[in-house]
């Protein structure tokens, strides 16, 4: 009687100490989500200081935005913007990652490498956009550089060409967020029993051949947490763009995100269609990250 | 893997969360927005004044997007000892500035939410006196969050100096006047009289206006300058000209409309970009800016007298203003630009104060030519302007001591603005975005028409564009 009575209290410690979390899930994360939905099924929005709504209307919002055809545009966009960040990302990130775990090259102030290259994550993403805006402005100091060699005769436009834009909202989101996954993939690496190493190259097996045939496989389960967060903070990515483009997505709403297309319904506090891009973009979400997990998760049964 | 599903499902949901959670919340504010219509006729507008309650407020707020107002009110407002930047003191009265930037909306978003909030807010909280701009003063003049002015005991006699024009910007829609401003921000042409010697073989303000006394003659004019090397300014400076000259509004039976003169812009603009003579530089940006100084190679910029010494950076080394390089003509249309309203809340614990700062500011003459003179403003008062125009107190420095004022006096009386509506900032600067696409070819002219109109759908979901 009395053992029995003490494993329950010790049950009831492991829900205590869940509690806060449960709170905040619920207040930040399910209320939001439900209202969300909610919303998305009223007409309902601000015009000048006058309230609209909310009037029910269904699923008119959902219909707008699908005969619209806004939706595909701007996912297109944003994921073209996110591979070409991501690829860049992830090849840097792999070879920084080799370098730094490999004995064999006794690399020094290894410390201070880590440092640096995680520092650029620091910045404000906004502060970080701002600074590209001024650097490849029209009169900026890298056009008058390139004029001043001899590459053009005036200056390009950076702001105004779609891939230009686009490059670099890939290039800034890389430079930001490569020393995250260094670190990431380099704690990945440490992990792998160090004897496997040492086996493959009694066996004679080259640097090459032990990359691709031991560490990236046993790589794995991290390669895919860093693709499934990446996807999802691609899917999101907002104030680069915005920033650079004045909220924009010049030219042509060429670079205009999700998120951006968003933001533009918040304006009029368009609760109603802004809820109803919001479910979209949660399917969207929901669907990728799945389609990840199954693609690269087959094997994880012997990888473990 | 059932459970990886699960717990990558609620990974998914709580990121996903993240950026789905900006609904709901503020349903209590849904009526208390509703805009003035009628029901008041019955109150006397005149002649009685109206008897004020005693002043209870401790707290003076004020919401502004900038320190223009400050700083005036700092320099000619009597009472007021400035404490530290965002406070001040008239009396034992605490005056708190909220300043919030115009960027992005900001300044707009935060009254909103603080007007909509203005009833069941705290004494200290209430906002008291608050600032508009011409582009969307309507949005809140025709609301009753605005006091009528002749509740605060204002009378049409003491604002009978005041242009006519900076009245009908904020009067609602039952003909009731409830703001008032200090400017009278009538706008011409700001050249650079280096390039005009130059390129036209004279400075004279006089000859400089023949060269440019309508679209064609400024349109040659325009590709005179570009053969010189330089441009003559910016699509975005010239638009306000043609906007302000529209035959009908923006917005008419909530569909938007696009005016002959706008039409205009978008061709004449785009003649003059594909023959450089203009760029298409965004206001307020470095590449804009850059005409500040003789080695930006700028022709002009458009602006009314504000922009004068808040714009041209005069006490900076080797800006043109610095040097008194700039000249002012009236331009090819007579337009308006900008200005700063005075609005009282409605639920104000300080109205006497209120109603002592409006007429102090916008009407008292010797206060009015104190700015005309100290901040090169552009004031709101007939008399003034008659007098600076008629003698050398109005010359200014940075003009080369050129007299702009018989010029900006004439502007005032023709500002015309039977066609504002309160749809103009979000449409001006859509289209101004949108427009930007077919200057620099990257799309047709239809396409980029397009987009404006998507974009003012989105801005303005009541309104259809098609």
């Amino acid at each position: 009687m009395n053992k029995k009575s003490k494993v329950v209290s010790y049950n009831k410690w492991g829900y205590i100490f869940l509690i806060p979390f449960v709170v905040i899930y619920l207040v930040f994360q399910m209320i939001p989500l439900v209202s969300t939905i909610y919303n998305s099924l009223f007409e309902y929005y601000r015009s000048g200081l006058t309230q609209i709504g909310p009037n029910f209307v269904g699923f008119e919002n959902y219909a707008t935005i699908i005969t619209n055809g806004d939706l595909p545009t701007y996912f297109k966009n944003t994921m073209i913007m996110w591979v070409l960040g991501f690829v860049p990302q992830i090849v840097l990130s792999l070879l920084l990652g080799a370098w730094f775990t490999d004995p064999s090259l006794k690399l020094k102030c290894q410390t201070f490498f880590k440092t640096v290259i995680y520092l650029p994550n620091l910045i404000m993403a906004s502060a970080f956009s701002m600074l590209f805006f001024t650097l490849f402005a029209d009169s900026g100091p890298i056009n008058s550089m390139l004029m001043q060699i001899g590459v053009f005769h005036e200056a390009y436009k950076f702001m105004s060409n779609v891939w230009s834009v686009r490059t670099l909202v890939a290039t800034m989101n890389c430079l930001m967020w490569f020393g995250n996954t260094t670190i990431l993939l380099m704690a990945g690496m440490m992990g792998i029993d160090p004897s496997l190493f040492e086996a493959a190259q009694v066996d004679g097996a080259t640097a090459t051949q032990i990359f691709y045939k031991i560490t990236l496989p046993l790589l794995k389960p991290i390669l895919i947490f860093v693709m499934i967060t990446s996807l999802i903070g691609g899917l999101q990515m907002f104030d680069v763009p915005q920033i650079l483009t004045n909220g924009s997505g010049d030219p042509m709403r060429s670079s205009m995100t999700l998120i951006m297309y968003l933001n533009k319904h918040l304006f009029s506090k368009n609760y109603g269609l802004a809820g109803a891009l919001s479910v979209f973009m949660f399917i969207i979400t929901g669907i990728l990250s799945l389609i990840v997990f199954k693609f690269t998760g087959k094997e994880d049964k012997d990888g473990r | 893997m059932k459970r990886k599903i699960v717990s990558l499902l609620a990974i998914a949901t709580m990121t996903a969360t993240m950026f789905a959670g900006c609904g709901g919340s503020d349903t209590a504010s849904t009526d208390s927005a509703a805009p003035a219509e009628g029901g008041e006729a019955t109150e006397t507008t005149e002649e009685t004044v109206a008897e004020l309650p005693e002043d209870t407020g401790k707290v003076f707020n004020i919401y502004c997007w900038n320190e223009e107002f400050k700083s005036r009110l700092t320099d000619h407002y009597a009472d007021y000892t400035e404490v530290d930047a965002t406070h001040g003191k008239i009396g034992d009265v605490d005056v708190v500035w909220n300043i919030t930037p115009s960027t992005d909306n900001a300044y707009q978003n935060n009254l909103d939410e603080a007007l909509l909030a203005q009833e069941s807010a705290s004494a200290d909280d209430k906002i008291d006196l608050f600032l508009v701009e011409a582009d969307y003063a309507l949005k809140y003049v025709d609301t009753d969050f605005a006091m009528p002015l002749s509740d605060l005991g204002i009378t049409d006699a003491d604002l009978a100096d005041q242009y006519k024009y900076t009245q009908d910007i904020v009067t609602d829609s039952n003909g009731k006047l409830k703001g008032a401003s200090w400017q009278a921000c009538s706008a011409g042409f700001i050249y650079n009289r280096e390039a005009a010697k130059e390129i036209l073989g004279t400075d004279d303000p006089d000859e400089v206006q023949a060269a440019v006394a309508d679209w064609d003659k400024y349109n040659e004019t325009a590709k005179k300058v570009a053969d010189a090397g330089y441009t003559m300014c910016s699509v975005n400076d010239t638009f306000r000209v043609y906007s302000n000259n529209v035959s009908g509004k923006w917005v008419q039976d909530d569909k938007v409309v696009i005016d002959k003169n706008i039409e205009k812009w978008i061709d004449d603009s785009k003649a003059l970009v594909d023959a450089k003579a203009e760029d298409t530089d965004d206001l307020w940006g470095d590449d804009w800016a850059k005409g500040k100084t003789p080695a930006g190679k700028v022709f002009c910029y458009f602006g009314p007298a504000w922009f004068f010494n808040f714009c041209l950076d005069a006490d900076q080394d080797g800006t043109i203003a610095n040097q008194g390089g700039w000249g002012y003509c009236v331009g090819p249309q007579s337009y308006y630009w900008g200005g700063t309203w005075l609005c009282a809340a409605t639920g104000t614990d300080n109205a006497n104060l209120v109603k002592d700062i409006i007429l102090t500011m916008t009407t008292d003459k010797a206060v009015l030519k104190e700015i005309a003179q100290k901040d090169a403003d552009c004031v709101n008062s007939k008399t003034v302007l008659k007098e600076l125009a008629s003698d050398e107190s109005g010359n200014l420095d940075l003009l080369g001591g050129q007299n702009p004022y018989p010029q900006l006096a004439e502007g005032a009386e023709k500002v015309d603005l039977s066609n504002i509506s309160a749809y103009d900032q979000g449409c001006n600067e859509e289209l101004q975005k949108a427009m930007k696409n077919y200057f620099l070819g990257k799309a047709t002219k239809d396409e980029a028409l397009d987009m404006f109109k998507k974009a003012v759908v989105e801005k303005y979901p009541n309104l259809t564009a098609e």
